[in-house]
């Protein structure tokens, strides 16, 4: 019965490096700790294929660079009560926003048409790969965020402050030495 | 030498006339920021980290522009000046390319560390994100356009201590752009001593010495006043970092 | 030259003008020279050229701006005994039967149609003051201004009053500085005066930079001499022995006009050493700007006059405190000079009985936009906005109405029609949001959308922020860039409310007045027509990669090949 009480918290990699998850990971015995006060209802590292409703609290790590990270965000957005940037690229679009500087066919021409290897005939023939924005954005430019951990990638000490206030249902304050990026 | 007395924060303060109020604050123990602004080197007054409130005054003002007065009232840290310097850090990091995390100054540079201790958590304006260049044409040293915040501390380094003034400003508004002699490459500038010197005061990651990768670049800002002591007064002592920089406070 | 050579010449002049029976006077004002206002004086030059028995009683002038722009090329004819004949749109035929009617005394009535009434409200509700001698004399010409009594003021001066009376009397005056922020001149004067340094400059800002506005060229164009006495004046006022007027790079005209005026008067005595044979001495120097809008503002003009980049210091020490080279400087708009020596030839108490009580004396407009007519006006403090936009400016054309009249350009702000009764003084307009500025009055009709207008002038201040301040340099683009999402019918609620903080934060933390005011046309905008804006947001708008393709826009700085 006591499951029931337990937080719903999920976690989402959008355009990331997967670092922070790892990160995340290294929470090492905390997450023990973790697994007592919240189920892990929806993540890269948990087998569910579609985001669930009602979840409490979502980490999202990476920014919006595709459509899919568009949709995805949005549902995120509509079906959690917190929404957490999870990771520089999720608060400012860091590395992944890099390319931003330059145009997205020259680009996609230049990694796919010109690059080594195999070319695949036309941009995308079966449709599955999404398409990607223009510009790289970070997450709270696309929904409203309620929390900001920065960090490439946010140090677990960083992570666990956030989430251990998350699960008591504080807001999330670091101290100025945690709210370093980079 | 006159003193005055004025007020900062609710507290007395005494100071001698002639001493601007940046440097009163910071003698009183109150930090406050400052991105411009730069010990040994003439103030500019672009930054505007270093806004503070003066009673009667219209305006606030750059605390590194201002003379102390006498019965000047003073207040460093209201909500609303700590307000606007969040959104002063959010238009700077907005401007170009701050990514932290690929820069050699990652975890010594002054303007994350600023951004930290002023609580900008995120940037709600638009990345602009423009195509810059590096300039990597000189043998020692590396210029990159898109760390840079332009607070010209290398343009008066440069000019005032070094007295080559080989870099300057061109350009107006976002498309300024810090050059070399006049918009040439670093490494082709007949009047450039290689004396590194605006590397040592640049307070990002714009400019750096070669060889150093992701967060490897130390800069030293004791430097100035080392030179400007030794000049003057004879006097070699290394002072170590002052205290008030924005890079100094994490390792307190 | 002293004041009795003076008086001698102006009488010689006068009476040679009064003999004349008929001056054929031609504007020479850029606005004119550019609608075929050179064409019509050729043809008149060339009937003089044939007829030299024609020199004694026949003159060709070319002068300085009339006032209705919009109808130029204007020609004014003045015969003796008889009222003046101003003609609008004078084509080179129409000149020549101006000349046959005029001159050779022809019966015809060809012109008839172009003649423009001297009793329309464009001139009878206006107040010439400082363009008193505009569009009556010829500005390369000495001997014209002072048979208008130039120079008077200045002799005056030199022999019956010390600087300190000079001061007092500008401070009774009431005369409040024309560049736009109204600081009042006289107050400026006597804290440079009391400076105890061994040398002060005084400096004539003419680097007029907002669209629209050319009250600054029309004046040293049409009298660059009063100009010079003004400054000659204030010299002698603060204990100045330099003068430097900056003249903006695009006014060749003026710049040409005021070195030859500069010229003539120091070779009569009037400027250089031993001004009138007294002790006083005065140079002028001119210098020309490059094209910046932020060197308007007064420490980055001084910089560009010292040769530096033109950048704001900020202030204070305030320029009369330390401004060229460190030493004192007495910076005022050219209009400023313009109305000193009306203000020393009448008396301060006539000055201030012109206007209202905290705005004294007379404000010229460029009037522009939606208005039948436009062109350049000079009115009495205190007029109402209808009255200029109605009565001067003959209301609105094409059936439509009145919008809105956007006064001080990238820094002022848009009044609309429901306070068109409002006197147009400085503490007038501040009060509803805009600003007097320094004369521009663009009056807009129920065409225009006021996020464009706002949009107008934000792209004016991104391109001219000078880039030495953060809020400014960054903040105009980000500002543009909301703009630019709003009038695409793209941008969200949080954008808008995102704009209103950061219009704030810009007027309270930029550096100089560029960036302080550069939100203004935007948030008066807002203020009077917030409706437009919110038609434009859309809460529910589908997040689709538009939005983010926008963002590639050209305001972005581009790499250059170093």
């Amino acid at each position: 019965m006591a499951k029931k009480d337990k937080i719903r918290l999920a976690t989402v990699w959008l355009g990331g490096c997967s670092g922070c998850h790892m990160s995340f990971l290294d929470l090492d015995e905390r997450l023990i700790d973790l697994a007592e006060q919240a189920d892990l209802v929806f993540s890269p590292i948990a087998d569910a294929k579609a985001f669930p409703p009602d979840v409490d609290v979502t980490l999202v790590e990476g920014a919006v660079a595709n459509i899919d990270h568009l949709e995805l965000a949005k549902q995120v957005r509509a079906q959690s009560k917190i929404v957490v940037s999870f990771g520089d690229c999720a608060v400012t679009g860091n590395v992944t926003s890099l390319r931003n500087r330059l145009d997205v066919d020259d680009l996609l021409n230049r990694v796919y048409q010109e690059g080594p290897g195999r070319t695949p005939t036309g941009s995308d023939p079966d449709g599955i790969v999404p398409a990607l924005l223009r510009r790289v954005v970070p997450l709270h430019q696309v929904i409203p965020v309620d929390a900001y951990i920065p960090g490439c990638p946010p140090d677990p000490d960083r992570i666990w402050t956030a989430v251990s206030a998350l699960l008591a249902g504080e807001p999330v304050r670091l101290e100025e030495e945690m709210r370093y990026f980079g | 030498m006159s003193v005055v007395t004025l007020t900062i924060n609710d507290e007395l303060a005494s100071a001698n006339s002639g001493q601007s109020l940046l440097e009163v604050i910071r003698e009183h123990g109150i930090y406050i920021p400052t991105l411009c602004h730069m010990d040994g080197l003439s103030e500019r007054g672009g930054c505007r980290m270093c806004l503070v409130e003066v009673q009667g005054m219209r305006t606030l003002q750059a605390a590194c522009v201002t003379e102390v007065a006498e019965g000047m009232v003073v207040t460093t840290h209201s909500e609303r000046l700590r307000k606007y310097r969040r959104m002063t850090l959010e238009l700077i990091f907005a401007e170009r390319n701050h990514v932290c995390a690929v820069c050699v100054m990652n975890g010594h540079c002054e303007l994350q560390a600023v951004a930290a201790i002023e609580g900008m958590d995120h940037v709600r304006f638009d990345y602009l994100h423009p195509d810059l260049s590096m300039d990597i044409s000189h043998p020692r040293f590396g210029l990159d356009h898109n760390r840079c915040i332009l607070c010209t501390r290398c343009v008066r380094v440069c000019d005032e201590v070094e007295g080559a003034h080989t870099k300057d400003v061109m350009g107006r508004g976002i498309n300024c752009r810090i050059v070399n002699d006049l918009n040439q490459a670093w490494g082709s500038s007949q009047s450039c001593t290689s004396c590194g010197k605006c590397v040592q005061v640049c307070p990002t990651g714009a400019l750096f010495h070669k060889g150093v990768s992701v967060a490897e670049m130390v800069k030293r800002h004791d430097f100035l006043s080392w030179i400007t002591l030794g000049r003057e007064k004879n006097e070699w002592n290394y002072t170590g970092q002052p205290p008030y920089y924005a890079t100094e406070r994490r390792k307190e | 030259m002293n004041r009795s050579d003076l008086q001698t010449l102006g009488e010689r002049e006068l009476a040679k003008q009064q003999s004349t029976g008929c001056r054929l006077l031609c504007c020479g004002s850029t606005p004119c020279l550019s609608s075929g206002g050179t064409a019509v004086q050729e043809v008149f030059k060339g009937i003089l050229k044939e007829n030299k028995d024609l020199k004694a009683e026949l003159a060709v002038v070319s002068t300085g701006c009339m006032g209705p722009c919009s109808r130029g090329p204007l020609v004014r004819v003045q015969r003796q005994g008889e009222p003046d004949v101003i003609y609008e749109k004078v084509t080179p035929e129409l000149a020549q039967e101006i000349f046959k009617k005029h001159v050779s005394g022809e019966d015809t009535n060809q012109a008839e149609a172009n003649i423009l009434p001297g009793d329309i409200p464009f001139f009878s509700k206006q107040k010439k003051v400082v363009l008193a001698n505009s569009g009556l004399i010829d500005p390369e010409r000495l001997e014209d201004y002072v048979a208008q009594g130039g120079y008077m003021a200045l002799a005056n001066a030199l022999r019956e009053m010390t600087p300190e009376e000079v001061c007092s009397e500008i401070i009774d005056s009431g005369l409040r500085g024309r560049g736009g922020a109204g600081y009042p001149s006289g107050l400026k004067w006597n804290l440079v005066r009391r400076a105890k340094t061994d040398k002060k400059y005084v400096v004539a800002n003419g680097d007029e930079g907002d669209p629209g506005a050319y009250m600054d060229r029309t004046l040293m164009e049409s009298d660059p001499h009063r100009v010079l006495e003004g400054m000659a004046i204030a010299g002698y006022a603060v204990g100045a022995e330099q003068g430097f007027i900056y003249v903006r790079g695009e006014y060749p005209i003026a710049a040409k006009r005021l070195e030859k005026a500069i010229r003539m008067a120091e070779r009569r005595g009037l400027l250089g050493s031993r001004v009138m044979d007294t002790a006083f001495n005065f140079r002028i120097d001119i210098r020309i700007g490059a094209g910046a809008f932020v060197c308007g503002e007064e420490t980055a003009l001084m910089a560009s006059i010292m040769g530096r980049r033109g950048q704001p210091i900020p202030r204070p020490p305030y320029p009369a405190q330390s401004g060229l080279w460190g030493y004192p400087t007495l910076i005022n708009n050219v209009e400023t000079f313009g109305s000193i020596a009306p203000i020393i030839n009448n008396g301060a108490e006539w000055f201030a009985g012109i206007g209202t009580a905290k705005s004294r004396g007379t404000k010229i407009f460029a009037l522009a936009g939606q208005v039948e007519n436009t062109g350049l006006i000079e009115v009495p403090m205190g007029i109402s906005l209808r009255e200029i936009v109605f009565d001067i400016g003959g209301g609105v054309p094409n059936g439509h109405t009145f919008k809105a009249a956007q006064t001080g350009g990238p820094s002022g702000g848009c009044i609309p029609a429901d306070y068109l009764d409002t006197p147009v003084d400085y503490d007038s307009l501040r009060e509803l949001g805009s600003i007097m500025g320094s004369g521009g009055l663009v009056v807009m009709d129920d065409t225009t959308s006021m996020p464009d207008v706002a949009k107008y002038f934000m792209e004016f201040c991104m391109d001219e922020s000078c880039g030495k301040c953060v809020p400014c340099r960054v903040g105009t683009v980000q500002l543009y860039r909301i703009l630019e999402r709003v009038t695409a019918g793209i941008a969200t609620r949080n954008d808008l409310t995102i704009m209103e903080e950061l219009c704030t934060m810009m007027q309270e933390t930029s550096l100089c007045g560029l960036g302080q005011s550069a939100p203004n046309p935007l948030l008066s905008t807002l203020r009077y027509f917030r409706h437009e804006y919110e038609a434009l947001i859309k809460d529910d708008l589908p997040l689709t990669s538009d939005r983010f393709a926008l963002a590639t826009s050209s305001v972005l700085p581009r790499q250059e090949v170093s």
